[in-house]
């Protein structure tokens, strides 16, 4: 009862000097302001990295890669066996804690052509339909392999859009999306038949890039058509996924190998064995019990190695720390200022009312309600502050997207506001403290002769 | 039983170096009902006994008993308590908040007593219908003359109740005719009962009360008290020794 009456005369006060309040509040507004936008960016920008991580093939994607033999087992290395389709089989029966296993051939440096027109994708790679589960494809147009293609070493491919852009002519060139089922495209001079085609992969901030550069035909190049610098927007994961052209892995063996090997068999080794765990808990586990199928097919011959995604993650969490503790303190040391304005504009107001704090005490206000109506009057300046903060924090993130639209998207965050709110209105009573310790001491008949 | 019990009271302030007795060794009663006035020149200490008096200040030798207790070593918060309940103030300059409406400001010393929102608004619709300002209740104190703002002031010093009601010189910042009536007010409470200890400056403003204390240099000076028939002034000093008694 009584604290509310303390609050509604605290919001008296405020009111009767809006303009001195409203300054007041200012380094409280741009503090919580810049607090949550600051997190909504960060918390965007580790969107887009796990975005991209997940392009790459999700987290609990694990590389089986090819390492030199140990120094202890150098005698040993001419029996290496190397990655094989032996390898594969052996961890789908005997590892239970993989959820998938796929395992990838490699045309090095190939090239697709269509009539005159030819280009290097990412990759040409034989595989599994595992892949799909593997690197998190999904199938917009037409079938993938199937078990006939397979066995009989069909000449049949499926692609990325990105070789579609490329061959065939992308949305943009042509008006229109082309789906090039059915066609014919040659690998390496090989004839291959196009019978599916992946969705478009794109990050956030690609797609709007495109939507901008579809609504504003002013931002078209003029002049002669050409690729703007190397690499750049290419050298991405989303370049890379939409790059790549897959056939069965039989095919790529039987088609492309044929010219290598040993004894009349084409060279068997695998450019890659990915894996995936069945849980990210399990990861430690799971690789054990990988290793103990492949020292097994591998006959104790260590020449292979496991490449988690660990790192990236720690990488992403680093800097994304980073980002967070830089912009916390920048937004703390604002929060700090406004504390001090506040902390100012108290001692300024009770000096001002001496005389009615006098008052006061004369009709029987002890110490401490005056110490609490002064407290909760810079409380509730803190919180109004802060509130009003928020909503600017808003303004400002739309700004923001507005200024830089092909950044990523920020995402304001409810826990962030309410710790931008508990923040504020902790120093609001910080602040609060002193100025409210003094007007509490203050002699009665001193405070009501006071001019 | 008396109701204020003074007993060689003293006030010393330390001023720089110089020592300054306020209120030398002052004892004093009165009792429930009367109507007193303070008076003596500016300087005398007549506000120091005021304020001693209005639990505003502790006193720094002897003792004094309000309404059966000992107060002059009460803490801070218990002469709060004290102000708020048993004692109401008016004030030369009506020390109204100036932010607050009529209403509200009579309404404070039940805010902090901690009475409900209904009954402060009911108690202190009375006390504005008693001095008759109960269709001002909504206005601010700068929208009111002096005189309603002084009436305002005694209607917030009366609402919790009091046992003593102080005004120190209440008509001194009201003209003669507005004075007039605030002084008629204090008569016509003193006659319900209402303990009024009046400080002033003014001879002519002493002569309303019944009894008047003279305070000369921290010391009483006379105590007269017009209710002791047959006594004529000059026998004054001796009438307060059976007061004193």
């Amino acid at each position: 009862m009584i604290l509310i009456n303390t609050i509604l005369i605290g919001l008296k006060e405020i009111w009767t000097h809006k303009f001195r309040s409203i300054l007041t509040m200012l380094g409280i507004i741009l503090g919580v302001a810049s607090l949550v936008a600051m997190a909504a960016i960060v918390k965007g920008m580790e969107n887009g990295m796990k975005e991209a991580l997940i392009a790459m093939g999700g987290l609990d994607k694990v590389l089986i890669e090819q390492q030199k033999v140990p120094v202890h087992q150098n005698h040993l290395r001419d029996m290496a066996p190397g990655r094989t389709i032996r390898d594969v089989y052996a961890l789908k029966e005997s590892a239970p804690l993989l959820k998938v296993v796929s395992p990838e051939m490699a045309l090095e440096r190939a090239l697709v052509a269509r009539g005159p027109k030819a280009y290097r994708p990412s990759e040409v790679v034989g595989v599994w339909k595992a892949v799909l589960d593997m690197n998190l494809y999904e199938l917009q147009h037409g079938r993938f392999f199937n078990e006939l293609d397979e066995e009989s070493a069909n000449n049949v491919c499926v692609i990325g859009t990105g070789v579609r852009d490329e061959l065939f002519g992308s949305p943009q060139e042509a008006g229109r999306d082309i789906v090039p089922l059915g066609q014919e495209i040659r690998i390496n001079d090989q004839p291959f038949t196009i019978v599916g085609m992946f969705k478009h992969y794109e990050s956030e901030m690609d797609r709007k890039k495109r939507e901008e550069g579809l609504k504003d035909p002013s931002q078209q190049a003029v002049g002669p058509v050409r690729q703007r610098g190397w690499g750049g927007r290419g050298w991405n994961a989303f370049w890379r996924k939409n790059n790549m052209v897959y056939i069965p892995l039989n095919t790529m063996w039987v088609r492309f190998r044929a010219a290598t090997g040993t004894n009349n068999v084409p060279d068997q080794t695998l450019t890659d064995i990915d894996v995936k765990v069945a849980s990210l808990e399990m990861l430690e586990p799971a690789l054990q019990q990988a290793r103990n199928v492949l020292m097994v097919t591998h006959q104790g011959i260590e020449d292979f190695n496991f490449r988690t995604q660990e790192n990236q993650i720690e990488d992403i969490n680093k800097r994304i720390q980073n980002a967070r503790l830089s912009g916390g303190i920048i937004a703390g040391l604002s929060l700090l200022v406004g504390g001090i304005g506040i902390m100012n504009i108290m001692l300024a107001s009770i000096n001002e009312r001496i005389r009615e704090i006098g008052i006061c005490k004369a009709i029987g206000a002890t110490g401490v309600s005056i110490f609490l109506q002064i407290l909760i009057e810079s409380v509730v300046i803190s919180i109004l502050g802060a509130l009003l903060g928020l909503a600017a924090s808003k303004g400002l993130v739309v700004l923001l997207s507005e200024l830089s639209p092909t950044q990523n998207t920020p995402v304001i965050q409810t826990q962030v506001m309410l710790v931008a709110v508990g923040f504020s209105a902790a120093v609001g009573i910080v602040a609060g403290l002193f100025p409210a310790v003094k007007a509490a001491r203050l002699n009665p008949i001193a405070a009501l002769r006071y001019e | 039983m008396p109701l204020v019990e003074l007993r060689n009271v003293s006030k010393i302030y330390h001023l720089g170096g110089e020592t300054i007795r306020a209120l030398d060794d002052v004892s004093l009663d009165i009792d429930g009902g009367e109507f007193v006035s303070v008076i003596g020149p500016s300087g005398s200490g007549k506000s120091t006994l005021m304020h001693i008096l209005g639990c505003l200040d502790s006193p720094t030798h002897g003792t004094i008993k309000l309404d059966e207790r000992m107060i002059h070593d009460a803490s801070p918060r218990e002469l709060a308590f004290i102000r708020n309940r048993k004692i109401g103030f008016v004030f030369q300059f009506f020390n109204l908040l100036p932010k607050l409406t009529v209403l509200q400001n009579v309404e404070l010393p039940m805010v902090y007593a901690g009475v409900s929102g209904r009954e402060r608004r009911e108690r202190s619709m009375r006390m504005l219908q008693m001095v008759d300002l109960d269709n001002r209740s909504k206005h601010r104190p700068s929208q009111l003359s002096g005189g309603q703002q002084q009436r305002v002031a005694i209607a917030r010093a009366l609402v919790n109740n009091p046992k003593i009601l102080f005004a120190d010189e209440p008509t001194g910042n009201l003209d003669s005719h507005t004075g007039e009536a605030i002084l008629e007010l204090f008569r016509e409470l003193s006659t319900q009962g209402r303990t009024i200890i009046l400080v002033t400056h003014d001879p002519e403003i002493a002569a309303v009360t019944p009894r008047r204390i003279e305070i000369r240099d921290g010391k009483v000076a006379n105590n007269l008290d017009a209710r002791l028939a047959g006594l004529d002034r000059q026998a004054g000093s001796a009438a307060a020794a059976p007061a004193l008694g």
